[in-house]
């Protein structure tokens, strides 16, 4: 039997969640796009919202700036550690998130999934699950705990949801491994690191490609110009601009102001 | 169709070093004179839009790229120069691919170009002259007559230029910008991979060290590595050997990717 079950997988929206850091009003307006004009929110838009009130990623400076309400650093917020230990600790979260959705995924797929579907769903899911088996156990004892997740934004019966999904995670994984290279140390610890990265994010961007063209009509789309620029380079994020886009699917409050910056 | 000999280079991890043997035949093509032409770095530095050259000098203005940042760099150029020019070739052999499939191996051509393009900027006059190609490698094959073969080469190429730029990477990691880059490149390099084998019907990512053409096993030599970080990962994860090895690419040695396009290389 293999093991999939680490990594808590929240499938059932909750209305509330217990967080220590509360959002305030004028961070929530930001980070939702919600505007005075805008129309009233659906009911989806709001079990979104409030799944996203829960999930906390701390940064320190978004706390501080919001002025009315600083609940200053949460102790209780797991730490990435700092320097090299930091970018793997965030390598870790992203494989976390991936190893979880598509146990979800692959333990109940969508109506209708065909073979060629299912056997590449369940790929993906063995190649998520080895990255954070083995990211973990490089960590070791540094290692950031098991991460909840919260996907109650997918309609894991919807083909459409689901792979639209898997494109942004495999999208977002790619462009994260790219910002992170030159977080690593300029020695040799650093280089070695560097290889062991650059060995999964090729097959990251395998995937990517694999899901585009299973959602895509358009024969370019495992490439497409939303993701290759003109200069033929790949989307590359860095740690701040991930963890905004993370952050929607993220439980656990997370402490990363130790990752190094750009 | 000849074999290309699949050797037993092992993978390692992130050692980049230039056989000198190799780091002179560079020095060498760095020295001809053959600029002109279709790849003449003024006409590419004078069609960039934006291009890392800007970047690239600012950042090396007084000293220059270091050399062993340039060997990389014009070992990557190499590798897209044969990228290019092979599916510059392929797109206007008529009837070669398949009207549904014109799209894939159109866009494939554009990326290499935009690399070469892009290598060309940053390298400036440092930059390797395009070699002249032989893509039947002396007669052994004949990609622009058959589709089947010029899709196996298609994805030798890219797998093999996954593994480069993996290989290439580590040595770039006190240049930031130019590592930003690579990377940006590797990843688009793996997203044609993946594209090209599923085209074939193969499997998107690399099981063990297998391929389907024995004529092109050297390019999957070291692929079934399952130990990273000194971790042997099928002992910590209930995910199947293959499956591990598929989780996983390997980069490829200098001396093993020139041998692999050299066959292409005629000079």
């Amino acid at each position: 039997m293999i093991h999939f079950g680490r990594g808590s997988v929240r499938r059932v929206k909750r209305a509330e969640k217990p967080g220590s850091t509360i959002p305030t009003t004028e961070i929530l307006m930001k980070r939702f796009d919600v505007r005075s004009d805008s129309p009233l929110p659906t009911r989806r838009d709001f079990l979104r919202r409030s799944a996203l009130a829960g999930g906390v990623i701390v940064f320190a400076s978004a706390c501080s700036d919001s002025g009315v309400m600083d609940p200053g650093p949460d102790p209780e917020a797991a730490s990435f550690g700092s320097g090299n230990v930091a970018v793997l600790n965030y390598a870790y979260l992203l494989e976390q998130l991936e190893a979880a959705y598509y146990i979800a995924v692959v333990n109940d797929f969508y109506p209708n999934a065909t073979s060629e579907e299912r056997s590449l769903l369940t790929d993906l899911r063995d190649h998520e699950v080895a990255h954070r088996d083995f990211l973990a156990v490089a960590l070791g004892s540094a290692a950031l705990p098991e991460i909840e997740f919260d996907f109650s934004a997918v309609d894991f019966d919807s083909r459409t949801s689901v792979l639209s999904f898997a494109r942004t995670f495999e999208d977002l994984g790619v462009s994260a491994y790219n910002g992170a290279g030159r977080l690593f140390t300029a020695d040799a610890d650093g280089a070695a690191l560097l290889t062991i990265a650059g060995k999964i994010v090729s097959v990251e961007a395998r995937h990517a490609a694999a899901v585009r063209s299973m959602i895509s009509s358009n024969p370019q789309a495992f490439a497409g110009d939303d993701v290759v620029d003109g200069n033929g380079l790949d989307v590359l994020r860095r740690p701040d601009q991930v963890l905004a886009a993370a952050t929607d699917f993220v439980v656990t409050p997370l402490d990363p102001s130790g990752i190094p910056s750009a | 169709m000849s074999k290309i000999e699949s050797h037993d280079a092992p993978a390692t991890d992130g050692a980049f070093e230039l056989d000198p043997e190799i780091a002179d035949h560079l020095t060498t093509r760095r020295q001809a004179l053959s600029r002109a032409g279709l790849w003449g770095i003024g006409a590419a530095m004078a069609s960039l839009p934006l291009g890392l050259g800007v970047l690239a000098k600012s950042a090396y203005a007084r000293q220059g790229i270091p050399q062993q940042v340039e060997d990389i760099l014009n070992f990557a150029l190499t590798l897209e120069y044969l990228e290019a020019e092979y599916y510059t070739l392929g797109v206007q052999a008529s009837g070669l691919i398949p009207s549904a499939h014109v799209p894939i191996f159109d866009l494939l051509r554009i990326h290499e170009v935009q690399h070469v393009e892009l290598l060309q900027s940053v390298l400036g006059d440092a930059a390797v002259a395009k070699p002249t190609f032989d893509f039947t490698a002396g007669g052994a094959f004949d990609p622009f007559n058959d589709y089947a073969q010029f899709q196996i080469l298609a994805q030798a190429f890219e797998d093999t230029g996954v593994r480069a730029y993996k290989g290439g990477a580590a040595g770039l990691n006190s240049a930031p910008d130019l590592l930003d880059a690579a990377l940006q490149v590797h990843s688009v390099e793996a997203r044609h991979a993946s594209e090209v084998r599923a085209l074939r019907g193969q499997s998107r990512w690399i099981q063990f060290d297998e391929t389907d053409v024995a004529a092109i096993a050297a390019v999957y030599a070291g692929e079934a590595n399952t130990t990273h970080a000194g971790v042997e990962v099928t002992g910590v994860t209930g995910v199947s050997e293959r499956g591990v090895t598929e989780a996983w690419d390997e980069p490829l040695s200098v001396a093993a990717v020139l041998e692999i396009a050299g066959l292409f290389i005629v000079d």
